[in-house]
């Protein structure tokens, strides 16, 4: 295994708290190999900050497999990166060349307000699983597993669905903010399956309304979310949604469900 | 101390009826009048305070994450068991019981291992319930996998992503309830220090990570499900921020630690690629099945390609140790011999501080017999992920793989009822150390954190809370609450403001987890235990002196938050090493190179001396803990040994 070692330049946005203006600062990340994953690049760079006595920058991360959702910053304009279908955990250095220079941001959306630097508030995606993004099955009343079939193809296109991180990209590369490719990723999950009936449109309904009260903009079909995903949940989820929340809406106009207070 | 595991009397399989039957129960209107707090909103976490929730009571969850549903618990990739028997291959609760029990080797305690096996199949209808989208055959019923250490398809999963999706069912079960109003979800949050009034666990101090402040949480109960200690060994497969702070915090404040040595060295991990790796990830066991594992015979051909070094060169080492089981020898002994042969000098890949770490896994053999589609069918995701992370294409060049530490058996030490020994204070999930002894098989922890959080939580929190009735009220100037915040700011103090701040946390806690993998980690013995023992508290103390933390508590600093963590482990690995030395047999995950059959490739386990659990009680000197012995008995199954030839 030959190494290649590459020299980037980062501008990293500092940010003390939401009420601060934020700005990039430049920071030189030297000797790098094309072996290390962007975290790690990014480790090594605040390791020298904190040697030198500087506030190293925050980033979120956790499992570093792609799969825990808490990874993920706006790298040259693009939510995750380069690589498609890869979160910002799983991007590596061989993806870059020397001499690169790198413009790192935070998911800017009204509904993600900034704590630090490149990390987040992503509670309000809580609060829109909250409204109804469950399916309501008391522990230790459930019937036995294999009472219901469920054709293969049905529960597979709900496993794609139920594969979203709620990592929170999709708002980033939406221009309007909108969230709805990460609300129709859950309905679509719940609502294929069986056991998802009974609560199916107000499921639609409240997770809609809530989605609007956190400050998430509507869709109006850019499909930039579906771009950025990581895990490439399908925009077509998002008509889904709508059929679902329009049938709601028909069925029982005045009902408007109150959404969770907005912290 | 005294060590009582309360264990119901009476045949094995009636024994946690007769526990619920017996119990004392809270009346559904009162449940609301006590609070319980539960840390961690993992599998174990998660599950438990919706349950909890659900049933009424008042609780309040933390999690270090920004979210419940990042718990580490999220990464599992394989599977989880149920003794369902649905494709009629003869299992039953009898054979999960007899496998996890001989699985361990004989470290387990009977009764809890009877009541997971027992609780399994009620978790799997708890879970598609939920709408898990579990694997299904195309008659529309749920598929089955089989795993390591087992003879039958008992294994559930949904694709590579099973804790993700096992998770994400908990998580909305407990956003339920947090939207609901009965659990309080405290998020960034991270437990400093347990509260301990009159001898009875009654609340935690936690850090708000965005703000730094220091807050006191009552409670009538406290509840850790706050994962396991891999990250003692720095790499490891587990999550970056997964640490062993909050359990550490209870042991010193007088939970005892049991069997800490008993920590599961996964075997195929993608190795290390250069001195500033931060993690390790592991590939699924599964590849074994197809994947012939092989190193050079000769030390200078290990530079060479793969490709170029002919058949009769080539070092089949599992095949021809253990011609009977071959590549599919347990996590264990795999991972032993990938350590021996790199250790001969052997290994390939690049050199990572003066070692080469990593033995070939070639699929060549499968492809040629199999054809490449079929190859890409089984493992393709995994092949993917592979080249990802290495960049080199698998289906061309052979994998190369390493073990990596990954699970930790042992834990907090509970009784039946997964409280500690402090009253009040339970352990749940991967925290405590109670149902897979020695070495924990593939699919079980999912099973254990679930049949923990859903199944037997719900019930023992109300059993203990039924049983002490009315508690005093706590308030939040108790001296008790007061000192436990002081000891909290104090410590953070000494972090922030170390006499010669010169050193990250990072590289401590690389240099004491190469030293614990090298001398405690696969194989040890006891001069190399004896030699960690001497350097640990040499590089705690330089530690202590020259750690650096840039910024301030009252922010959001996540140097800090490292520091701390790594100040913990530094502690922990020690009691890890004194508790290896202690344990003079080789039994499951725990080798030690002393004890070993006549041809040295065998453990010998001593039941003789060592059928106990090893449960460490702090005594205020961290070099100098108390041993006190949980003897196992064994009434249903005699224990046997473990052998693979
Ligand atoms: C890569 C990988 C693959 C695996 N695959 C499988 C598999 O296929 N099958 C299987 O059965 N097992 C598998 N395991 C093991 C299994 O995933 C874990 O043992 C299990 O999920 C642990 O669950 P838990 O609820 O105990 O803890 P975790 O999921 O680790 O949750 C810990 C929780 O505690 C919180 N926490 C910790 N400390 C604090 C603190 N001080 N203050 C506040 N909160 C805190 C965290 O925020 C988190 O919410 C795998 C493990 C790994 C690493
Ligand atoms: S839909 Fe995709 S981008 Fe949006 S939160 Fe889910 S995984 Fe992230």
């Amino acid at each position: 295994m030959t190494e290649r070692t590459m020299n980037i330049t980062l501008h990293v946005w500092r940010q003390d708290n939401p009420g601060k203006p934020g700005k990039f600062e430049r920071y030189e990340a030297t000797d790098i190999s094309e072996h290390s994953s962007f975290l790690e690049m990014l480790d090594l760079v605040n390791e020298g900050l904190i040697k030198d006595g500087k506030d190293p920058f925050s980033y979120d991360h956790d499992c570093r497999e792609g799969v825990c959702g808490m990874c993920g910053m706006v790298i040259n304009g693009i939510p995750h990166g380069p690589q498609a279908a890869t979160t910002t955990c799983q991007l590596h250095m061989r993806k870059f060349k020397n001499g690169d220079e790198l413009w790192l941001e935070p998911w800017r959306a009204a509904g993600f307000p900034v704590i630090k630097d490149l990390v987040v508030d992503r509670d309000a995606f809580d609060r829109i699983i909250q409204a109804g993004g469950y399916i309501t099955s008391r522990t230790g009343s459930a019937p036995d597993a294999n009472g219901i079939a469920i054709d293969k193809k049905t529960a597979d296109a709900a496993f794609d669905a139920a594969a979203c991180i709620g990592c929170g990209a999709c708002v980033a590369a939406c221009p309007n903010a909108s969230a709805m490719l990460f609300v129709s990723a859950k309905i679509t999950h719940l609502g294929l399956l069986p056991q998802g009936q009974p609560e199916r449109k107000d499921r639609a309904r409240k997770m809609v309304a809530q989605a609007d009260a956190e400050g998430f903009g509507g869709c109006t079909n850019h499909r930039e979310c579906e771009a950025a995903c990581p895990k490439e949940i399908k925009f077509a989820n998002i008509a889904r949604l709508n059929r679902d929340f329009i049938g709601a809406m028909i069925k029982a106009p005045d009902d408007v469900p109150k959404p969770q207070p907005v912290r | 101390m005294e060590l009582n595991s309360n264990e119901p009397s009476g045949p094995l399989e009636e024994r946690w009826t007769k526990h619920r039957d017996h119990g004392k129960l809270v009346n559904p209107s009162n449940r609301r009048n006590y609070t319980v707090i539960v840390v961690g909103s993992g599998l174990a976490g998660g599950a438990g305070a919706a349950s909890l929730g659900e049933m009424g009571y008042n609780v309040k969850c933390f999690a270090f994450q920004d979210s419940p549903r990042r718990a580490h618990s999220i990464a599992a990739q394989g599977g989880i068991n149920a003794a369902k028997n649905y494709p009629n291959d003869g299992d039953s609760v009898w054979r999960l019981f007899y496998d996890t029990l001989k699985g361990g080797d004989f470290r387990g305690r009977e009764s809890n291992t009877w009541r997971l096996a027992e609780i399994s199949n009620g978790i799997i209808d708890q879970c598609v319930a939920q709408g898990v989208p579990f694997a299904r055959e195309y008659g529309g019923l749920l598929a089955n996998r089989s795993f390591g250490g087992a003879q039958v398809s008992r294994t559930f999963y949904a694709r590579g992503q099973t804790g993700q999706q096992l998770l994400i069912g908990a998580y909305q079960a407990l956003e339920r309830q947090i939207g609901a109003g009965t659990v309080e979800m405290h998020t960034r949050s991270e437990m400093l220090e347990l509260i301990i009034v009159d001898g009875v666990a009654r609340g935690i101090v936690t850090r708000n990570l965005v703000s730094g402040e220091i807050e006191a949480h009552v409670a009538d109960c406290v509840v850790l499900a706050t994962g396991g200690y891999g990250n003692v060994f720095y790499l490891s497969t587990n999550a970056k921020g997964s640490n062993c702070t909050a359990a550490w915090r209870a042991h010193r404040q007088g939970a005892a630690f049991a069997n800490p040595c008993f920590t599961q060295i996964h075997p195929t991990c993608i190795p290390q690629a250069g001195e500033h790796q931060s993690k390790l990830t592991l590939m699924s066991e599964s590849l074994r099945n197809d994947g012939r594992i092989w190193v050079p015979k000769k030390k200078e051909d290990v530079t060479k390609k793969p490709s170029e070094i002919p058949e009769e060169d080539r070092y089949y080492y599992l095949e021809e140790r253990y011609p009977a089981f071959g590549n599919l020898v347990p996590r264990d002994v795999a991972s032993r011999n990938a350590k021996y042969v790199c250790d001969d000098g052997l290994g390939v890949g690049p050199e990572v501080a003066g070692q080469r770490r990593g033995v070939y896994l070639d699929f060549a053999d499968a492809i040629e017999r199999l054809g490449q589609k079929e190859v890409e069918d089984r493992y393709g995701n995994l092949f993917e992920m592979y080249e990802r992370i290495t960049g080199e294409n698998p289906y061309e060049v052979p994998m190369r793989i390493y073990p990596a530490s990954h699970y930790t058996m042992g834990g907090l030490w509970v009784d039946y009822n997964l409280m500690t020994t402090i009253p009040g204070l339970f352990a749940a999930g991967e925290a405590n150390f109670s149902d897979h002894g020695a070495n924990r098989l593939g699919a079980s922890a999912l099973m254990q954190g679930l049949s923990d959080g859903y199944f037997v939580l719900p019930f023992t929190v109300g059993n203990y809370l039924g049983t002490v009735r009315e508690l005093p009220k706590v308030e939040l100037d108790h001296p008790e609450v007061k000192g436990a915040m002081e000891r909290v700011t104090t410590r953070i103090d000494k972090l922030l403001n170390a006499p010669k701040p010169s050193k990250t946390a990072d590289e401590f806690h690389r240099e004491l987890g190469a030293l614990i993998w090298d001398k405690c980690g696969m194989s040890r013995n006891e001069a190399g235990l004896k030699e960690a023992l001497e350097k640990i508290p040499e590089i705690r103390e330089r530690f202590w002196e020259q750690i650096k933390v840039p910024g301030t508590g009252e922010m959001f600093n996540q140097t800090l938050e490292r520091a701390g963590r790594v100040a913990d482990f530094m502690e922990l690995a020690e009691l890890l090493c004194i508790d290896a030395l202690n344990r003079e047999e080789s039994c499951g995950a725990h080798f030690r190179e002393e004890h070993r059959s006549e041809d040295g490739k065998e453990a010998k386990r001593d039941d003789e001396n060592f059928q106990y659990v090893a449960a460490w009680e702090f005594s205020g000197d961290v070099s100098k803990p108390t041993l006190h012995k949980e003897p196992l008995v064994f009434e249903r199954l005699k224990p046997s040994t473990r052998s693979y030839k």
